[in-house]
């Protein structure tokens, strides 16, 4: 039976009151209730506050490049298939830097779990603006204010039939532990975008700014309805949805359509250096 | 015997189709064939020509002069007539150039019809094939069998039509042509065994399937993507996932990811997508992980020339990265070279856990020669990771862990009860993020100063052809080797020359270990050939070294060497000593 020591890792480097620690708690419980020992994954992070996570939990760990965490994770899931892979990164990371992979590793719809710790702010290079900031924002960088429209990820998610799309909030551990196992257990590239603030640099979107606004997506609601969801992932400003939004039990995974892998992961598989001879006839 | 066939047309118009089969008929008749293609960044029209040099004894250059000239278009005639020998021949088809040539060297041979009369317009490559063995006075009948091997899946029907078309478009040669070759085709014996033919590219490809790769993910570019797609043709056969990613950053992301969970990976890219990758690159230093980057060169800067060659980066291919870290970086200079080099670089890759570049170009990529066999039982396959038991049983395992050579143990995740943690930052011996200035001069040193000198003994001395002490010396690298190697077999009868070929670059061949240098300096002239504006070996020979050229030929029109150009050149040179 695992307990939290099991999963605990290195003292974060995290500001207090960090919207961070309420995610690693919920990680933490999560991993424990579920029981996957430490040895059994891989935590995939970008660069950022964010990305620091995996060394705060014992796992196998690669924190890779600023945006890069998605192509790592479908290298390893491909290269071994039954190794369950989650990425941490943040919403610079993810949905700025890492763009183009997010849209791709929707596409494939490799296993994968993303949990994007979005604070709506640069934290870890001191408070530039992010694709999820409001606009109008002001930062030192902005001075103007933030021109462009901020970037809907649940609604970018379900537009490309993303398999499984949910919004969280770090104040709440135990809804977002609850969301982290729901992703775990589903089958499919999951994408979960936790927000949490920032109180060294964002000064918008606090606590309090999160409290007054989040509200938890009801039993009577149809995650698998598309259109709805859709609806739903349009839904920002004085009411914040969370919970799971969109749910497509009808993606086949990425791994599953590979015949090469279809009995075994790749990296279990020998090479056979005795086809070598007949390769080599077909350039005569 | 030594002829030169050139087929020149747009593209679409079944040059490849032509020029393929032939190479592969002469290969598979025992003689010496080396080719080469010339194409534009286009999908029709334009103008392009494959060019095949068949001989009885070995080939490794294209020559400047041909001895029959295909012209499936127009542009063919007054692109490529001045080229033709003195007994040079052009066979065309009037009805698809609109155009009558009266003129004994010229033979009007009707492709189309006579591919009409025997089944479909579409063998009118069959017929262009068998007209040019006619020409040769070479029977078809190796042709045949190699009609009956392509068309295995269209059916008996298809092949019988093929067959008579290429009969007939040879008939139709030996018959109609006075002026060929035929009368010296009594001395076209049987040259020799089957030899087999292969590309650089090919070569690459079997180099890693032979090297137990089993991840490869890239985006495509020209000149790379036929690594790709060799490998993507092998996936079934040898249990391999081929992924092509969205991007290049992607595409060795990807490699790293696969790497880290223990497969042997590899991505292939062209100069615009190697510095995409780049940071990627850099990552593979830091985290030490295994992973061997194809790189097939074409002229920049930028998008360039999309499909023609140049040696333009080779400085680019020894710095790229931000910070310092080992790397390995091979050019080879035949597919045979190409085949091996690959081979070594996984074994490398893998025991030293550093990037390995193996460089190419578009000549290269493309040339096919032909060769007698590989020896497969040179190959070496070792796995040197640390995989389930042997990680299990140890006690703990740290990622990083300080040893004598540099090298850590490389255990996969997953596989065991230990953990493995990788850090793009600076990290300790567990892999956690480190500030510290004493880890991070250690580790530095490891990565550095420990491991550099163990790869340095597994580099091979450049290799050197023609006289033991020469007066002239020609050096280059890459896919300059065969060029080299004629020109020095063409002087070597009246100067004292010889060639100084380098395939493996960096770490450079060490002049303590090898005595290259003394060659160097005792021969009365030293030039360095290169298929690039600046020089680039040059520079580096003279930094890892202290050797300064005094002369070089440098080409960078986009096109590679010829046989008479490269002569002239160093003729000049010879001339003036």
């Amino acid at each position: 039976m695992s307990t939290l020591e099991d999963y605990s890792g290195q003292q974060p480097a995290w500001c207090p009151g960090c919207g961070n620690f309420g995610i690693l708690k919920s990680f933490k419980d999560a991993m424990v209730e579920m029981d996957i020992g430490p040895e059994q994954f891989s935590i995939v992070s970008g660069i950022g506050q964010s990305s620091k996570f995996p060394h705060y939990v014992k796992c196998n760990t690669f924190n890779g490049l600023h945006g890069r965490a998605l192509p790592v994770a479908t290298g390893i899931r491909l290269a071994n298939n039954e190794h369950p892979v989650m990425v941490f990164t943040g919403d610079g990371d993810c949905y700025g830097e890492g763009g183009n992979h997010l849209i791709h590793a929707i596409r494939r719809n490799i296993n994968v779990k993303l949990f994007v710790h979005d604070n709506q702010i640069y934290g870890l290079t001191k408070g530039q603006a992010s694709p999820t900031s409001m606009e109008g924002t002001k930062t030192k960088n902005q001075p103007f204010g933030v021109f462009s429209e901020q970037l809907n990820p649940m609604a970018l998610a379900v537009a490309l039939d993303c398999s499984f799309v949910a919004r969280g909030f770090s104040g709440d551990t135990e809804h977002t532990k609850e969301l982290i196992k729901a992703a775990l257990s589903h089958k499919g590239f999951s994408l979960v975008d936790i927000l949490q603030p920032c109180v060294s640099f964002n000064k918008t979107n606090t606590y309090q700014w999160y409290q007054e606004r989040v509200y938890k997506i009801g039993p009577d609601y149809d995650p698998e309805d598309k259109v709805q969801a859709f609806q739903k992932a349009l839904e920002w400003g004085e009411r914040i949805p969370i919970g799971i939004i969109f749910k497509n039990n009808s993606r086949i995974i990425y791994e599953e359509r590979i015949p090469v892998i279809k009995d075994a992961p790749l990296v279990n598989q020998s090479f056979d250096s005795i086809k070598l001879e007949g390769t080599l006839k077909e350039f005569y | 015997m030594d002829y030169t066939i050139k087929i020149g047309g747009e593209a679409g118009q079944g040059i490849q189709t032509v020029g393929g089969t032939l190479a592969g008929f002469f290969a598979k008749s025992g003689y010496h064939v080396f080719t080469n293609q010339d194409y534009e960044s286009r999908i029709r029209g334009g103008h392009n020509f494959y060019q095949i040099r068949v001989s009885d004894s070995p080939v490794m250059s294209s020559r400047d002069k041909i001895d029959i000239l295909v012209a499936m278009d127009r542009d063919s005639i007054p692109l490529h007539e001045k080229e033709l020998t003195e007994i040079g021949q052009v066979v065309y088809d009037s009805s698809t150039l609109k155009q009558k040539y009266d003129n004994p060297r010229f033979l009007d041979l009707p492709f189309v019809n006579i591919a009409l009369k025997h089944g479909d317009k579409i063998m009118a490559s069959t017929v262009a094939v068998g007209a040019v063995l006619g020409m040769l006075g070479m029977k078809p009948d190796i042709l045949n069998e190699i009609i009956k091997v392509t068309f295995k899946k269209k059916g008996e029907e298809i092949i019988k039509n093929n067959i008579n078309a290429a009969k007939a478009g040879h008939d139709f040669a030996l018959e109609n042509c006075k002026e060929c070759f035929s009368t010296t085709a009594a001395k076209n014996g049987q040259p020799g065994n089957p030899k087999m033919l292969i590309s650089g590219t090919e070569a690459i490809g079997f180099g890693a399937v032979a090297s137990g790769v089993k991840f490869y993910s890239a985006y495509p570019m020209t000149p790379a993507t036929g690594i790709m797609n060799y490998i993507a043709g092998k996936e079934e056969e040898y249990g391999i996932i081929v992924e092509q990613a969205e991007d290049e950053i992607s595409a060795i992301n990807m490699s790293l990811g696969a790497s880290f969970a223990g497969v042997r990976s590899m991505t292939g890219t062209s100069g615009g997508g190697f510095a995409l990758m780049t940071e990627g690159l850099s990552l593979a230093g830091m985290t030490e992980i295994p992973v061997v980057i194809a790189l097939a060169q074409r002229p920049g800067p930028a998008t360039g020339l999309p499909t023609r060659t140049e040696q333009g980066d080779l400085m680019f291919a020894l710095y790229a990265g931000h910070g310092e870290f080992p790397r390995i970086v091979f050019a080879p200079g035949t597919p045979e070279q190409a085949f091996y080099l690959t081979n070594k670089g996984f074994d490398l890759a893998e025991k030293y856990q550093i990037p390995v570049i193996i460089m190419t170009d578009q000549y290269l990529a493309d040339a096919q020669w032909t060769f007698d066999e590989f020896d497969l039982s040179r190959l070496e396959y070792t796995d040197y990771r640390l995989r389930s038991d042997r990680l299990e049983k140890l006690t703990e395992y740290k990622r990083y862990a300080f040893t004598e050579t540099g090298v850590t143990p490389l255990g996969i995740p997953g596989d065991s009860r230990h953990l493995v943690v990788i850090d793009s930052d600076e990290h300790d011996e567990d892999g956690h993020i480190v500030e510290d200035a004493e880890i991070r001069t250690r580790m530095m040193d490891k990565r550095i100063f420990k491991k550099m000198p163990h790869i340095r003994e597994e580099i091979a001395p450049p290799a050197l052809y023609g006289s033991k002490r020469p007066d002239i010396v020609i050096v280059g690298w890459g896919s300059t080797y065969g060029i080299m190697k004629e020109v020095v077999d063409l002087f070597s009868k009246n100067s004292n020359i010889a060639m100084m070929h380098f395939s493996e670059i960096y770490p450079f061949p060490s002049p303590e270990n090898f005595y290259y240098l003394k060659d160097l300096h005792n021969a009365k002239l030293a030039i360095c050939v290169e298929n690039n504006a600046t020089g680039q070996f040059a520079r580096l020979m003279r930094a890892e070294t202290g050797f300064e050229f005094k002369a070089s030929v440098n080409k960078y029109d986009g096109r590679p060497f010829t046989l008479e150009s490269l002569a002239g050149e160093i003729n000049e040179y010879i001339r003036g000593l």
